[in-house]
């Protein structure tokens, strides 16, 4: 193991293989360098959707029309949807953090099919090209909303194929990440690496990998079968063409219920690497987080039919798809406890990773108990389509996913760009971001439950209250994203050098250099114990 | 904590109130142990953290408690919802009929309102049916909502408890005007809603001319008004015959509204837009509206233009 900082060593950035400069990272097979240019990727198209996002705030702040016509609203939201969900938060942590870490963390020098995750990466930028083109051309921007319900969908003069399109090959992009990091994880562990003794991190991307695998191919043929039905009519869906609308429901949601863990499942694999790194002990109960991750990506299979309570359908399934919802609760609930507990007896520095970290548990938490309500059929009766579901979600998937994202950026920057940032900069960003993460959503719960539907233009009276305070939320929140951003960008080049192990971790990617070198290991290291492993005080037990 | 208004809430609202209780107890909690944890537990020197790996005991312990209260947030869940699809046997119907971007209450005999008015403390079947695209009908202060699903037989049911107006609205995106697709619920004393009903009744009978119904019932004049209103789309009122500035792909002509261009815009409604309106919001009638059809609305059109 090298953890030379010396400067002897030639880092991947500064790296020249066949090819050099700008085609140096077009043409790379270099899993750090694919995920960088994800991340590049992914910030922009999320200022694309969070502008969009801030435009619909804007508009909603009066009843009737503000700064737009409702078609175009109705654009916004379909669009903001298309690329938040489609573009970044299903593709962004497997393919930026998993790439970048899964072999570093397993002690691989790549991943297992070097080219094949190159090619990945150009599907999801077609993909996400296609998806702002629908913007553009033709016959308008799309305003079917992100699920794309039949048979509004298969009647809308808009531009519907290009979106649906846009998510078809996204999700074969989704579908060969995937593959990769389950073949990945299973040949190209280091030796003496048992099951046992992998990372979190990997354990959370491999259950992540089988449900891109296996769920996503759903979503790509029901959309085609859309697609069909638009351009041939051939009555799959549409009723007036003889197709049954619920049909297309229960396949959209087949695939997009799994797909909210691929989203939540590296994002609670990252924040256990961080609680135990900044408390310089254990991870507690890593059996029992490794199986929850399983348990989840397995149940979250079975529980889709909660978007549908009140679809008409049968007495029994709504039974059934309750109870099964109620317990996806507990495998989350367990990682709190433990994740929790990692930080008891520890000796902790509060270092911005590990308060992003903190902040990510708390709005797991409000997301996940509102899920509750959702999941129990009398009350998701009432907060159905209401901006209640709009609060919960963004709890879970921005709350969650995101400030778990951003908690993994100021934890791994330092290895990737190997430079730190400032300080004061991060702490202030996420406070700033966490008070207008609350000002915006947390409102939406009072306006959903008063019976506020989401996707609406215009809204009664009432309400305004409620939208006032949340679009200042999120002006708060835009500021706060634009000084966590420029923080990062300014010192990615600009900052003090950083050390190979700034945070004193314990797991593979801290005993290489920062930043890493092209293929990681000078050679391959032996594991010889579990991975949490800190100080000398413990007994050096492998479970 | 809520003011419901009919016999379902009672249900919703007690699984409401035991699932947030619950969260609240678990987050206020869990958020205190955190910051008392990060506090007592804060890095200095000569006190190294304490090297343990988990506990089996506390394992099964907040597996088994959460299940238990999951198990009861779905009791209280199920309970409040099973009495929601067991309507009873001497319920009065009524039939709500969602169409882009209004609803409409068919009491039965051809007999339609544009508000659901009913009776106070009856039970009342509302069988839903759309005759385009998905919509919901969901009325806040009664807790009840289901999805208006074009070829399905949805419904609901409720006993309104409460004489009063409320809310309703379309709650599964529907289009352009979704957000407009407003009504209420006027809920009146027994007295009360026999006087509306008679009265009901007789306006209902009015016979309007074919050219009319047949617009209504295709859902014309959710963009149209007949009376110079401004839509989505232009008025009908003096339509036939006038000078129209229309945009004929980007070129601005004028042209008269006579049959051929009535019956044009019905099919192909991009060829020439109105000024001032947008293209694309309105779908081609091709399959819907046939030649006789076109015509009958074209007389009734006409009929528009005399009355001014």
């Amino acid at each position: 193991m090298s953890n030379s900082d010396s400067g002897t060593y030639v880092s991947y950035l500064d790296y020249e293989g066949k090819h050099k400069g700008l085609m140096g990272w077009l043409l790379t097979t270099d899993h750090k360098r694919i995920g960088l240019m994800y991340l590049y990727c992914v910030i922009v198209f999320f200022f694309v959707a969070a502008i969009i996002g801030e435009l619909m705030r804007i508009e909603l702040i009066a009843p009737g029309e503000t700064i737009m016509k409702p078609q175009t609203y109705n654009g916004m939201f379909t669009i903001h949807g298309i690329i938040m969900i489609f573009v970044i938060v299903i593709p962004a942590l497997p393919a930026i953090f998993g790439n970048f870490f899964l072999p570093i963390l397993i002690g691989a020098k790549d991943v297992a099919f070097p080219k094949l995750n190159l090619f990945s990466f150009y599907l999801y930028l077609i993909g996400a090209i296609f998806g702002v083109l629908s913007q553009f051309i033709g016959g308008g921007a799309p305003d079917t909303g992100w699920t794309f319900y039949v048979p509004y969908s298969a009647e809308s003069s808009t531009n519907v194929i290009y979106a649906l399109v846009a998510a078809f090959i996204l999700g074969f992009s989704s579908i060969l990440t995937g593959l990769n990091f389950i073949v990945t994880i299973h040949r190209m562990r280091a030796p003496g690496m048992g099951w046992f003794r992998m990372p979190l991190f990997p354990w959370s991307l491999y259950a992540t990998a089988w449900i891109q695998v296996l769920a996503t191919p759903i979503v790509g043929i029901t959309l085609l079968m859309v697609i069909a039905e638009r351009v041939l009519k051939i009555g799959f869906f549409d009723p007036a063409l003889g197709g049954d609308p619920v049909l297309y429901q229960h396949l959209f949601w087949i695939y997009s219920h799994p797909a909210v863990y691929i989203m939540i499942l590296p994002a609670m694999g990252i924040v256990t690497e961080i609680f135990p790194t900044f408390s310089q002990k254990p991870v507690f109960g890593y059996t029992a987080i490794l199986f929850s991750s399983l348990a989840i990506a397995f149940i979250g299979y079975f529980v889709w039919g909660h978007h549908m309570f009140t679809a008409g359908i049968s007495y029994g399934s709504r039974w059934f798809f309750s109870f099964l919802t109620f317990l996806v609760a507990i495998p989350s609930a367990v990682k709190v406890f433990n994740w929790v507990s990692t930080m008891y007896g520890g000796s902790i520095d509060l270092k911005p990773p590990l308060l992003f970290a903190i902040f990510f548990i708390f709005l797991f938490m409000i997301g996940g108990f509102t899920g509750l309500t959702l999941g129990s059929v009398a009350t998701d009766i009432q907060v159905h389509d209401t901006a209640f579901v709009v609060a919960h979600f963004h709890y879970i998937i921005f709350g969650g996913m995101g400030f778990a994202t951003f908690a993994g950026i100021h934890y791994w920057f330092p290895k990737m760009f190997g430079r730190m940032y400032n300080n004061t900069l991060a702490y202030t960003s996420s406070i700033v971001l966490f008070i207008g993460f609350n000002m915006l959503y947390f409102p939406q719960f009072i306006l959903g439950i008063q019976g506020m539907p989401r996707r609406y233009f215009d809204y009664l009276p009432q309400f305004q209250t409620g939208q006032v305070i949340s679009t200042i939320g999120g002006f708060i929140l835009f500021a706060g994203l634009l000084i966590m951003v420029g923080n990062l960008m300014w010192h990615a080049r600009r900052g003090v050098q950083a050390p190979a192990n700034p945070w004193n971790g314990v797991t593979l990617e801290w005993q290489i250099p920062s930043p890493p070198p092209h293929e990681n290991f000078d050679e391959i290291p032996e594991i010889t114990h579990a991975p949490y492993l800190f100080g000398t005080g413990s007994d050096n037990k492998t479970i | 904590m809520f003011s419901g208004a009919s016999n379902m809430a009672e249900g919703v609202d007690r699984a409401f109130v035991f699932i947030f209780s619950v969260a609240a107890v678990f987050i206020v909690g869990i958020s205190i142990f955190m910051i008392y944890t990060l506090i007592h537990f804060a890095r200095k020197k000569g006190k190294p953290a304490r090297q343990f790996e988990g506990s089996i005991k506390l394992e099964i312990l907040w597996t088994v408690v959460p299940l238990i209260l999951v198990m009861m947030m779905f009791h209280y869940g199920w309970s409040g919802f099973k009495n929601m699809r067991k309507v009873p046997a001497d319920a009065m119907n009524v039939t709500a009929i969602g169409r882009m971007w209004q609803w409409e209450f068919d009491y039965g005999n051809g007999m339609k309102s544009k508000e659901l008015v009913l009776p106070v403390n009856k039970a009342v079947r509302v069988n839903l049916k759309s005759v385009d695209v998905n919509h919901s009908l969901f009325i806040p202060a009664f807790r009840v909502k289901e999805d208006v699903i074009p070829g399905y037989e949805n419904y609901l049911w409720f006993i309104p408890t409460q004489v009063g107006d409320f809310e309703i609205l379309c709650t599964e995106y529907c289009g352009l005007l979704h957000s407009s697709m407003l009504s209420k619920a006027v809920i009146k004393e027994q007295a009360d809603y026999d006087n509306w009903f008679k009265t009901f009744k007789a306006s209902a009978v009015k016979n309007e001319p074919d050219g009319y119904l047949l617009m209504r019932n295709t859902g014309c004049f959710a963009c149209h008004s007949i009376d110079g209103t401004k839509l989505v789309g232009p008025s009908f009122k003096g339509l036939f015959g006038s000078q129209r500035d229309v945009l004929r792909g980007d070129k601005k002509i004028t042209i008269t509204a006579d049959e051929s261009y009535i019956k044009n815009s019905i099919l192909n409604p991009d060829a020439d837009v109105v000024a001032g309106f947008n293209k694309g919001l309105m779908k081609s009638y091709k399959d819907i509206l046939k030649d006789a059809d076109i015509k009958t609305i074209t007389d009734y059109l006409k009929t528009l233009n005399q009355a001014k």
